[in-house]
């Protein structure tokens, strides 16, 4: 340093007064206090770390059951929201589930990077009207949002869903990596999942699948749309995947569930890809009984006897509703 | 205009150049946009710096015989630099902007005297022209590697692959614990905070890109050169500054001294960028000189100016000499035979080394692979990375898919759009052909010629649960893009470890159908060594890499 005296020339330094002394020794002093207290501390709390105890996050929006409507409808021969329309008037309107300031998600299946044409994700037009509605009931809030499988932006986009949610003013949100709660599923082999915060936070939560071919089920209807709120490792589900679609189920229940048969897809599900693999349905089935649901669709267009769908007889014996389908209230519409 | 104000114009010039830089690599991304149903393009023209970039033309020109679509546009700057001299690396270029930068920053080094005789011409100054020659005969010799030193695929690939993900990192480690402060008011900011970096800058998904440390820390070490000998990497490698340079000569647009106002005070030396001489009494350096300006603004006697048309004595040509020249021709005739003698391009490839789609056979995509990074960049899945030896020395840096990362979108065709020089060719989702009679509406499925495919999968049994372990997985299946699917189950019946027959679906791969994207080996449970993987065998861009004689 340039401004430095030289060393060698400078005389005997003059000693240090007391209180510099002092001042010096309460400095040194304080940071050894201090780092022995901070040490202690520290110490003390060295536990081996313990993942937080999930929380126990059981899903109840069912509806209750109300003899004047019919628990199942189904509903033919119109485009998608004239199909959703006479559906919800079927089971007693809108505002029979959704009530004013209800923060409400919508759960369509977003999963693939595939077109409405493809029929690999639920029809947007669906997914619009009723939004349209929930509004219309006098939610608060209408929220739609899935976990895809393909790149979410991608899927969002070119299914139609986020453009048409947005045209009807929903909140469209993309499942965000860092959106999600460990939660105690209370399941037979599913214990603690990531769920995508949104669907834990709702009021009243709408399930809007898409029927679809399936290879390791057969087909994939209602309760295989609930794979969709989970984060996680969840390609392990399929090794034990009625257990696991069972398990979903009771931990989820939704409010009111319409499935899209608009288009649906026969054969190279659940991803498809050609329009070869299409047909052009037009109907849709809406109902509160999920497992009733599942057994009709799949009883009534894959000709699959509950015997096939092993985790429909596992939902039914947790008391989550019907195989015996015929046995309930089911009304049948035509429209045009 | 007085001559005092050029080097504030030029401040704003070089700003400017840098935030539209960075903006259209921030945007070299897919962004969640409502929107139609359609294809998915960018809407920025995000490869306009490469447009720009006359190397990358001359390179790409040299190597393909042909112009990819835009390179024309480089014109832009190489007919004014004809005229005018090296403005691009003093008043456009990013590269020289940040450089110019981290110079001006106070350097023990760089004092006074030593600061002064550090901004003299220096012979070391034609290293550039070296690499230069040796580029431009390799790319003779059919290889682009000269990318390596290109400024923008030097920016793109730093920030893209490093610093960008690096600062994706860290804004997250400061988000998230003020996102879960229990203090409402502080977690309110931060969501805000985050909600506006995620507009901005942040990525939906934080990357990761294998090499990304060395990228990052290469572009830091020549950044830091700077504060010992100002814009180290400008005045010594850069092969674009020194392609400008060579063409510069015959620019009409120069330093007038006035040797007679001139009292060698030095000032002109102390800002000097390029190292090009304005001082009085020795002759000008034009190919060396960056057009900065700081000369004609610091000298007190007004006796520097940039004028049209003067006769002035200069030193017009990089004073190469004959020695070095021969040098770098020498190199570059002798590196590209040297690496292809080697095994990898000829003999023995990579097993996976997997193209991204709509990249040319192997000879092809290495002379026009500038090693930019944008495909890398782009992919929504980050399922592109740098190569590190897969495609041998000469590839070092080119793009190739690790499934197990991410995994290539059926429909998606980003990679494609983005690549400056065709070695990845713009292909359409329906040129890629993975989704039957996509684009269509509800009319009958068009059937298109053969598929785009990148390789093919194949299971590994030992591995594979539903073979080897007793256990129904098929996810596999589940996630193949292509109808019908590649990959088909069978029903077997297999004993369990407890001696109980258990009936299950194995899954077997079709080759004819399999387009290698990757999908069934990213979403494999087995995720550090997947039981179904993907190597570049009946890649469809190679003749001499195919498994059958005849394809469905």
């Amino acid at each position: 340093m340039a401004g430095q005296p030289d060393l060698d020339k400078q005389s005997q330094p003059a000693p240090l007064t007391r209180r510099e002394a002092m001042l010096q020794l309460l400095r040194v002093g304080g940071v050894a206090a201090g780092a022995g207290a901070a040490g202690v501390w520290l110490s003390r709390h060295s536990l081996r770390p313990v993942p937080s105890l999930a929380e126990q996050a059981r899903r109840d929006h069912r509806t209750s059951a109300n003899p004047q409507f019919p628990h199942l409808t189904v509903v033919q021969g119109g485009e998608p929201r004239a199909l959703v329309q006479r559906a919800l008037a079927d089971l007693g309107g809108m505002q029979r589930f959704i009530s004013r300031q209800d923060v409400v998600v919508i759960k369509p299946n977003i999963a693939w990077d595939r077109t409405p044409e493809q029929a690999a994700n639920t029809n947007p037009e669906v997914v619009a009207e009723v939004v349209r509605q929930c509004w219309q009931a006098g939610a608060k809030r209408v929220i739609v949002t899935d976990v895809s499988c393909n790149e979410p932006r991608r899927c969002f986009q070119r299914s139609g869903i986020q453009a048409a949610a947005h045209a009807e003013g929903a909140e469209v949100i993309l499942p965000d990596p860092e959106l999600y709660r460990e939660v105690d599923l209370g399941g037979v082999v599913l214990k603690s999942w990531p769920v995508f915060t949104p669907f834990l936070e709702a009021d009243k939560i709408i399930n809007l699948p898409i029927a679809k071919h399936h290879s390791l089920v057969g087909v994939t209807l209602g309760m295989k749309n609930w794979y969709g709120i989970l984060g996680g490792q969840r390609n392990r589900l399929h090794q034990q995947i009625h257990q696991s679609l069972a398990d979903l189920a009771n931990f989820m229940l939704p409010t009111v569930t319409l499935l899209d048969g608009y288009r649906i897809l026969i054969r190279n599900g659940p991803t498809g890809g050609s329009l070869e693999d299409v047909v052009l349905k037009k109907t849709m089935v809406a109902g509160t009984d999920p497992v009733a649901l599942d057994a009709y669709v799949a009883k009534a267009w894959w000709d699959l006897d509950p015997e096939h769908l092993p985790y429909l007889h596992m939902a039914a014996a947790r008391g989550l509703g019907t195989v015996e389908y015929d046995k309930l209230p089911v009304k049948f519409s035509q429209l045009g | 205009m007085p001559h005092s104000r050029l080097p504030l114009l030029r401040r704003i010039s070089q700003i400017f150049f840098l935030l539209l830089f960075l903006a259209l690599l921030i945007f070299t991304s897919l962004r969640p946009v409502p929107g139609a149903t359609s294809d998915i393009h960018l809407r920025a023209p995000v490869r306009l710096f490469f447009l720009l970039d006359p190397l990358v033309a001359l390179v790409n020109a040299l190597a393909s015989h042909a112009l990819y679509r835009g390179l024309l546009l480089s014109l832009v700057i190489l007919i004014p630099t004809l005229f005018l001299g090296r403005f691009f690396c003093g008043w456009i270029c990013p590269l020289g902007t940040l450089q110019h930068f981290v110079a001006n920053m106070p350097s023990e080094s760089k004092r006074g005297k030593q600061r002064i005789d550090a901004n003299r011409y220096k012979r070391w100054q034609t290293g550039k022209y070296v690499v230069l020659i040796a580029g431009l005969v390799a790319a003779c010799f059919g290889s682009a590697a000269i990318g390596w030193l290109d400024p923008f695929s030097l920016l793109v690939r730093s920030f893209g692959l490093s610093l960008l993900p690096a600062f994706n990192a860290a804004a997250r480690a400061v988000l998230l614990p003020l996102e879960h402060s229990p203090i409402a008011f502080i977690k309110n900011s931060g969501e805000i905070l985050h909600s506006i970096l995620l507009f901005f800058v942040l990525d939906f998904r934080q990357p990761h890109f294998s090499q990304g440390l060395i990228l990052g820390v290469l572009f830091i070490a020549i950044l830091a050169a700077s504060l010992r000998v100002t814009r180290l990497w400008c005045r010594g490698l850069c092969p674009l500054g020194a392609l400008l340079g060579a063409v510069s000569r015959w620019s009409v647009l120069g330093l007038h001294k006035d040797p007679a106002a001139c009292d060698k005070c030095n000032r002109c030396l102390l800002s000097c960028q390029g190292g090009d001489d304005p001082i009085g009494g020795f002759p000008w350096r034009k190919s060396e000189c960056l057009m900065c300006m700081n000369c004609v603004g610091s000298c007190p006697h007004s006796s520097l100016q940039f004028r049209f048309f003067r006769n002035e004595k200069e030193v017009a040509s990089p004073d190469l000499g004959r020695r070095r020249t021969i040098t770098g021709l020498a190199a570059g005739a002798a590196i590209v035979p040297l690496m292809r003698a080697n095994t990898g391009l000829g003999k023995s490839r990579h097993e996976r080394l997997i193209r991204p789609p709509g990249s040319l056979d192997e000879e092809d995509f290495l002379s026009r692979c500038i090693r930019c990074g944008e495909c890398m960049k782009v992919c929504p899945n980050t399922a592109i990375h740098p190569t590190l030896d897969q495609a041998g020395l000469e590839g070092l840096w080119t793009p190739t898919l690790i499934p197990r990362i991410g995994y290539c979108e059926p429909s998606c065709v980003l990679c494609s759009d983005v690549c400056p020089t065709g070695a990845i060719w713009q292909i359409t989702p329906r040129e890629k052909g993975w989704v039957v009679g996509i684009g269509t509406t509800e009319g009958r499925s068009v059937a298109t010629s053969q598929p785009i495919r990148l390789g093919t999968a194949f299971y590994d049994r030992g591995r594979c649960l539903p073979w080897a372990m007793a256990t129904e997985c098929i996810v596999c299946e589940e996630w193949c893009p292509v109808s019908p699917k590649a990959i088909y189950v069978q029903e077997a019946q297999v004993i369990d470890s407890a001696g109980n027959t258990k009936t299950l679906k194995q899954p077997r791969v079709d080759p004819s159908r399999c387009v290698g994207c990757g999908a069934c080996e990213y979403a494999c449970p087995l995720q550090e060594h997947p039981a179904v993987y993907v190597t570049s065998i009946g890649e469809s861009r190679s003749p001499a890499s195919q498994i059958l004689l005849n394809r469905k």
